[in-house]
């Protein structure tokens, strides 16, 4: 019968699906050589370690303002990254918009660019740096700055289709030139949004900036290796409160400002 | 013996005024009893308080002379399932197809295992697509939600709340998302239902007019009190403005008589 | 009399003081940003001079020297291989536990409990999450699939969660209406619904976990491909076979967002 049909076949496929998901992570497993008994068993035995060994104590707060102050190196990287990067992604979006684009050639260009840039990791980028920059600040800055540049370009070519479409049709119709367009029209109209991404993109790149300086010997990453590689585990423990503490605090900004200007 | 006995029934959300207040009435079975007044005045709230979706502040909703003061969770269920209820926006899982929203009528009657599986015996089926054949969608058996009609959908809902077997139906503002016709169609597949089935009928409406013609009954509510309670012949103009306030009522009253002399 | 009366034509408010503020701010901050770098004495003029013959050489002369084609792709999918698999652990877990995080169905104060830990679980960047698995479990695959899975988990669970919230109230109620309990409005109305979100959500996170277990090869050795780039960059010192690498990586991770954008476009027919 019709209805059982339609039973039996919803649920031939869900299972289908199961089996498949199973099978794959099982092949998975077997080809990453994962081991699952040590995983389950590592768990419990980290959180044993952790609570004996790894909180701050009175020798490590000691290290507390030279940790701040590659906190701040950090934070000021991940800020002037996302800043030029994205202010740097909005004049290629403009070009690269189908609302506000100059030539269909250079606006399949700059999607190309961006797509490079952003799907290459920002520890690739970091590695392929240090060719250039070495073991300075320089490298941790173009790595996030290109990460950051093009996943930039691809939202606000999103945003400046989907909010000022129906703007700047009105505009071009009152016979507006180009650039009063966009400076009318186009800037205003993303100017949250842009704002909202670049505090986005901050908070991520304070996460990524931890790793690539791990990578390049800088910032906080930096402070952390050191200490967890001396096993100064009490001072590695702070090291995260501190990154914990202030990621939590820039998310708690960056929400209330796209509260207030969104 | 009455179905339904509802005793000194009030309602209070959190510490604002009573939004029911000591409302009584008794409704026997077979009746057909629509309930008006302004929006506000409360008519959603004694509905959801008939069958428990809301807890009541005081009083008590009486069924075949049974308390359903305190109940537990499997008292509570089994309450449920005797009641159909019918919503303003149809509250159906609009990416399921129309079958298994129907079949989800049945879940109250179902162990937590199957209903959680989704397993339902061939008699519910062949119950459903019974259902839907009389209400006119046996075509759409199969279709997503989402792709029907806002009359289609209210039927789907219809056809849900039937297939829990319900002594009593509880719709509330069925039409109001409707267009005249699939309205029409919606009060004239209550009626039936009221008619043929001997399901009691209750439910909330709007328009005076709609009221007047399908219902055995008026009970008019405003501001958590009832204002009348009469067949729907001995309405007259004063109890109209008392439950809609003056210059309301006026407007309902012109309205009804273009309609009269239309 | 019009004449000597300013019309203001951009009145300022409150969301118009934010927004600049914010903006002067960022530009403040990167203009003192600069000030504090940690030049280390490399010249950036001439690191900028040689980043266009690196570029050259990283993606105008890519080959291989130190490890065959074969061992590049089968380090490659070492590479998938962890993404996918902290992305499947991590939604399992999410999955879970994103029902007693959502506010449609959870009391509040485990909502509350539950979302607040998963914040400090997602403030804790991924790569010190493998760092603190590798005391115990040492540096390798099982600390970073740990490491990775619980930062998975802690993004999805806050994701799952919303697009629980998400999903109109009235079916919910419907259910309950009819006599439904919490599991069956679980499975009958709030997963069917919210399905097409979960599945983009924990696609977005396989393509984060793909980059981050690249990462993890290069930073807590996690192997992969990841790991090549760390020796070519560190110690052999060939840009032309990290161009190879950057080909590889770039070329699944561009069929990947690719894939993601296909899907998005067919969702929203
Ligand atoms: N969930 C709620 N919380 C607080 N107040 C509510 C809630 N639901 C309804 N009310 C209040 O109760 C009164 C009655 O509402 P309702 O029953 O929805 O009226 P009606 O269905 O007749 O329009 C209104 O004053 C409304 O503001
Ligand atoms: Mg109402």
């Amino acid at each position: 019968m019709h209805t059982l049909d339609f039973f039996t076949k919803k649920r031939l496929s869900f299972g289908l699906f199961v089996v498949v998901l199973l099978g794959l992570t099982y092949v998975t497993i077997i080809f990453t050589e994962y081991n699952v008994a040590k995983g389950f068993t590592s768990i419990p035995k980290a959180i044993r370690w952790a609570t004996t060994n790894f909180y701050p104590d009175a020798a490590s707060l000691k290290k507390l303002p030279s940790i701040l102050l590659k906190l701040r190196d950090t934070v000021m990287m991940s800020v002037a990254s996302a800043t030029i990067a994205s202010a740097c992604a909005f004049f290629v979006a403009i070009f690269g918009a189908q609302t506000t684009r100059i030539n269909v050639w250079f606006s399949v260009f700059a999607r190309g660019i961006a797509t490079i840039f952003r799907n290459i990791d920002v520890s690739a980028w970091a590695l392929i740096l240090l060719f250039s920059f070495g073991q300075s600040s320089f490298t941790g800055y173009f790595a996030l700055f290109f990460v950051t540049f093009g996943f930039m370009v691809r939202v606000l070519i999103e945003t400046i289709d989907e909010v000022s479409t129906d703007s700047v049709e009105a505009l071009r119709a009152t016979g507006a030139s180009y650039f009063a367009i966009i400076a009318q029209s186009v800037v205003p109209s993303c100017l949250p949004q842009l704002v909202s991404w670049v505090l986005f993109m901050i908070e991520t790149n304070i996460r990524s900036a931890t790793l690539v300086g791990i990578l390049t010997g800088t910032g906080i990453g930096y402070s952390f290796d050191i200490y967890y590689k001396s096993l100064n585990y009490h001072a590695a423990s702070l090291v995260i409160i501190v990154i914990v503490i202030s990621v939590l605090a820039i998310e708690a900004v960056s929400n209330w400002i796209r509260r207030a200007v969104l | 013996m009455p179905l339904l006995h509802i005793a000194k029934l009030s309602k209070r959300y959190g510490t604002d005024k009573y939004a029911l207040d000591s409302i009584d009435f008794t409704v026997a079975t077979g009746e057909f009893v629509a309930i008006i007044g302004p929006s506000g005045a409360g008519k959603s709230t004694l509905l959801r308080c008939i069958n428990h979706m809301i807890p009541m502040t005081s009083g008590d909703v009486l069924i075949a002379d049974a308390s359903t003061k305190s109940m537990n969770a499997t008292q509570l269920r089994a309450h449920r399932t005797q009641i159909g209820m019918i919503f303003q926006h149809y509250n159906l899982v609009n990416r399921l197809s129309v079958i298994e929203n129907v079949l989800h009528g049945r879940l109250g009657y179902k162990s937590t295992a199957a209903g959680v599986m989704g397993w339902y015996s061939n008699a519910e089926k062949q119950q459903a697509v019974e259902i839907l054949q009389n209400l006119g969608l046996s075509d759409h058996m199969y279709k997503r939600c989402d792709q029907l009609s806002g009359g289609q959908k209210q039927r789907v809902g219809i056809a849900r709340a039937l297939i829990q077997n319900p002594k009593l139906l509880l719709c509330d503002e069925p039409i109001a998302s409707l267009d005249p016709s699939a309205a029409k169609i919606i009060m004239d597949t209550l009626k039936d239902i009221n008619q043929r089935l001997g399901i009691t009928i209750i439910v909330n409406l709007h328009q005076v007019d709609v009221a007047m013609r399908y219902a055995q009954r008026i009970i008019g509510i405003n501001s958590g009190k009832i204002v009348c309670d009469a067949a729907p012949h001995s309405l007259t103009p004063d109890i109209i403005h008392e439950v809609y306030g003056s210059e309301a009522g006026e407007l309902i009253l012109d309205f009804g008589e273009q309609h009269a002399h239309a | 009399m019009q004449a000597n009366t300013t019309i203001i034509v951009r009145p300022w408010n409150a969301a118009t003081v934010i927004l600049r503020t914010t903006i002067m701010s960022l530009i403040i901050i990167t203009g003192y940003a600069f000030t504090t770098f940690n030049t280390r004495d490399v010249d950036f003029w001439a690191g900028v001079d040689m980043l266009g013959s690196n570029f050259s050489a990283l993606l105008l002369t890519p080959y291989l020297k130190n490890i065959t084609f074969d061992v590049m792709i089968r380090n490659l999918f070492i590479t998938i291989g962890l993404g996918f698999l902290t992305t499947i652990f991590g939604a399992a877990i999410a999955l879970g536990l994103a029902l007693l995080a959502a506010q449609n169905l959870a009391p509040r104060w485990l909502t509350v409990i539950i979302k607040g830990l998963t914040a400090f679980v997602r403030a804790v960047p991924t790569v010190l999450w493998v760092l603190i698995f590798a005391v115990s479990a040492g540096l390798g695959s099982v600390a970073a699939v740990l490491g990775m899975t619980f930062h998975s988990a802690g993004y999805l669970i806050k994701a799952y969660a919303e697009s629980f919230e998400e999903i109109d109230n009235g079916t919910i109620e419907a259910l309950k209406a009819s006599g439904a309990n919490w599991w069956q409005i679980v499975f009958q109305a709030v997963l069917p619904s919210s399905a097409t979100a979960l599945l983009s959500w924990t696609f977005l996170r396989f393509e984060i976990n793909f980059s981050t277990a690249i990462a993890m090869g290069a930073a807590a050795g996690a192997g992969g491909i990841g790991y090549d780039m760390f020796m070519a960059s560190g110690f052999y010192l060939n840009l032309h076979e990290m161009g190879a690498f950057t080909y590889a990586v770039l070329a699944f991770a561009v069929v990947l967002e690719a894939g993601a954008t296909r899907y998005k476009a067919s969702l929203r027919k």
